[in-house]
């Protein structure tokens, strides 16, 4: 008898409790990053990257105190079927402050068999590293082929549709219908859905104590003017080097972690990389204003890579090395005017190497200090980049 | 040739049976519900845990492997309270499988359905890594986990109701074992009643609740914060001003802050299993409490 009257009891009680369940209490979940940076340069010379047309938010970086990516995200469920996340990235641009949406979208989240649909403004699937924020990346600065061929990152507007299979090894397959607006598409051609994307992940444990997953991943669009704003060259007129034509991006990338029995509070590593090649046909223009701007023809081979290694040897501390490569084959009929627009390689492997120190006092707090060897054009510079990212509000969830 | 039938149809049905395995599929974020569902669900379930005894349930990350066996669940039995606030989100988010979401049927978190402890007036992340539900660690009360597994024994049967008549069973009779076990514990307990321990992390307020153990000081400054030298100088001060039984950590916790209290102080460390499969002998929800019990009271004198 009393056996029974505890069943009760505990039913009601649990009834009563599933009533009220809900994720936290905070609705709907806001959350702020503080990054702030301080950089020093070797040398003044302005920054290029040959062979690449630079666009998107590609730089090396400012020199001195300075900010870097502050977000502000508020994220929840909408109701039992719809998630929606907004964040918005107030950096200063030359004086400037600008607020950008970086992500605005919804997903769903019980559409049920292994389906998922995305869709609104978000970072698209390509590659690993495209998918996590800026301030989860082990580096205060985005790998060599991503500045190259992304412009830092690939955001677009669009549709995501993805399927994880129900297999004991993980497989997701997916596409991304996309508008090809933002860098490195253009124009938002083919009516408002200039670009597209497919990717394939998979991935799994070995043993307890490693972890893996590999990525393929396919984007093109029909580019429409895209332009660069990250080449300047000091002239009389203005002349923005705009490409017009097909582009495509094929990429691999993997990520392998081991901690030891799965236990990452003292111990880990992580070892990433990525390599990516992108095609390109089409013509570019030095878009002066004028009726008949100098062009050429523009048959562009560019690929890079990364990889990198990240090592917490104790809690709260890590170390990281970086190696970096960028390689491009341009052809056009007037090489003079791929050599203005910055599509000229001059005869030079881009290649990079850095190293990371970082220190977290806890989930919510970093900081780091990084220095780069940067042979990524003619002048080879030494750059030293302190920075701390710090997340306010409450626990974030990270992907793999 | 009837009986030939009969057997050759029990026979397919066998492999039927073998080949779809079990009637539910049970996602455990830690190895304690593994247990516990295993012991009620029997051969009417087939379980995953997310965890070992060696890792801490807080820090885990969204693996592909996990994102797979979700996608294939149809019962998650999770702590809650947000303790696995930084990994299960994001595999609720990736797997698909509307079954195991939030609010579902399928969705089990055992902090709900009992009361909680620690539940903080204010948060304030200068207290450290504090939790708007209260302290998730709720299966190391035994008179808790029996009110867990009256909920999560109702859950299966209406899950899987074509096998209620099994899950109750189960149920009952695992009851009447966890009655007779928490009378003997409470007896065995009764030395360590009032005794004050030092503990690693707030792993332990369920455990003190039940047995009346006072907690001395924390390892952790602050909840999710390493020990500093600093701070263990000054719990070493307040040691020898009151001192305590024993300096406690889990299997997953680097045991160096506790032995270099240990040494400061000559206060005894003690690893306690903290969940099944946390000591070699822990292979069960009744050997966790018989050794926890077991470890403590060793080192009262």
């Amino acid at each position: 008898m009393p056996l029974r009257i505890s069943i009760a009891s505990a039913l009601s009680l649990a009834i009563a409790s599933t009533a009220i369940a809900k994720e936290n209490l905070f609705n709907p979940d806001i959350s702020l990053i503080l990054d702030g940076r301080f950089g020093a340069f070797d040398n003044e010379s302005d920054y290029e990257l040959p062979g690449f047309m630079l666009g998107g938010e590609a730089g090396r970086g400012e020199e001195g105190f300075h900010l870097g990516h502050n977000e502000l995200a508020i994220s929840a469920n909408v109701d039992d079927l719809f998630y929606g996340k907004l964040t918005a990235a107030i950096a200063d641009h030359e004086g400037d402050t600008e607020v950008e949406l970086e992500e605005a979208f919804i997903e769903t989240a019980a559409l049920g068999n292994g389906l998922n649909i995305k869709a609104g403004r978000f970072f698209s699937a390509i590659g690993y590293l495209n998918q996590q924020h800026g301030h989860a990346w082990d580096f205060a600065d985005a790998p060599l082929v991503y500045r190259g061929l992304f412009g830092n990152q690939l955001i677009d507007d669009g549709l995501q549709v993805s399927w994880v299979a129900p297999t004991d090894i993980y497989l997701q397959l997916g596409g991304e219908l996309l508008r090809g607006e933002r860098f490195p598409a253009g124009g938002a051609s083919n009516d408002g859905k200039g670009a597209g994307t497919l990717f394939a992940k998979i991935g799994g444990d070995i043993g307890e104590s490693h972890a893996w997953q590999l990525g393929l991943s396919h984007w093109r669009a029909e580019v429409e003017e895209r332009t660069s704003g990250g080449h300047q060259h000091e002239g009389e007129a203005e002349e923005i080097p705009t490409y017009s034509g097909d582009s495509k991006v094929t990429g691999i990338d993997f990520v392998w972690k081991w901690a030891p029995l799965g236990n990452a509070s003292q111990r880990n590593f992580k070892l990433q990389g990525e390599y990516f090649i992108r095609d390109e046909k089409g013509d570019v223009i030095m878009d002066d204003g004028s009726e008949s701007p100098e062009s050429t023809t523009y048959d562009g081979d560019q690929e890079g890579w990364y990889l990198q290694g990240i090592y917490q040897f104790m809690p709260r501390w890590r170390v990281g090395l970086r190696y970096d490569r960028l390689e491009s084959d341009n052809k056009g009929s007037d090489e003079e005017v791929l050599a203005e627009a910055g599509l000229d390689n001059e005869g030079h492997k881009p290649e990079r190497i850095t190293l990371m120190g970082d220190y977290a006092h806890s989930e919510f707090s970093r900081l780091r200090l990084q220095y780069a060897r940067d042979d990524s054009y003619e002048d080879a510079d030494g750059i030293l980049m302190l920075q701390f990212v710090m997340s306010l509000g409450p626990h974030g969830a990270h992907r793999f | 040739m009837i009986h030939m039938y009969r057997i050759l149809l029990s026979i397919i049905a066998m492999g039927l049976a073998g080949s779809s395995a079990a009637a539910l599929n049970v996602f455990a974020c830690e190895p304690e519900w593994a247990s516990l569902t295993r012991v009620l669900g029997g051969d009417q379930v087939e379980v995953v845990s997310a965890t070992t005894a060696h890792q801490d349930p807080h820090r885990i990350e969204a693996r592909p492997s996990l994102i797979a066996k979700v996608r294939r669940a149809d019962l998650l039995v999770c702590s809650g309270a947000e303790l696995e606030i930084g990994w299960l989100p994001m595999l609720q988010r990736q797997a698909g499988n509307r079954k195991v979401m939030p609010g579902q049927v399928g969705y089990f978190a055992a902090a709900d359905q009992v009361g909680r402890l620690g539940i903080p007036d204010r948060i304030d992340r200068s207290m450290g890594d504090v939790h708007a539900s209260g302290n998730p660690h709720v299966h190391l009360d035994p008179r808790r986990l029996k009110t867990i597994a009256t909920a999560l024994g109702e859950r299966l049967a209406s899950l899987d109701s074509s096998n209620a008549a099994h899950y109750r069973e189960r149920l009952a009779s695992f009851i009447l074992r966890w009655d007779e076990a928490m009378m003997r514990w409470q007896e065995r307990a009764q030395p360590l009643r009032g005794k004050r321990l030092v503990v690693h992390h707030q792993d332990w307020e369920y455990l003190f609740d039940w047995l009346g153990i006072v907690k001395a000081g924390s390892l952790e400054p602050k909840p999710g914060v390493p020990a500093s030298s600093g701070h263990l100088a000054k719990l070493k001060k307040a040691l020898l001003a009151e001192p305590s039984l024993a300096i406690i950590h889990t299997h997953y916790q680097s045991p160096k802050a506790a032995r270099r209290l240990s040494q400061l102080t000559g206060i005894p460390a003690v690893e306690l299993p903290y969940t099944v499969g946390g000591a070699e002998n822990v292979v069960d929800l009744f050997t966790l409490f018989d050794e926890t019990l077991q470890r403590l009271l060793e080192v009262v004198p």
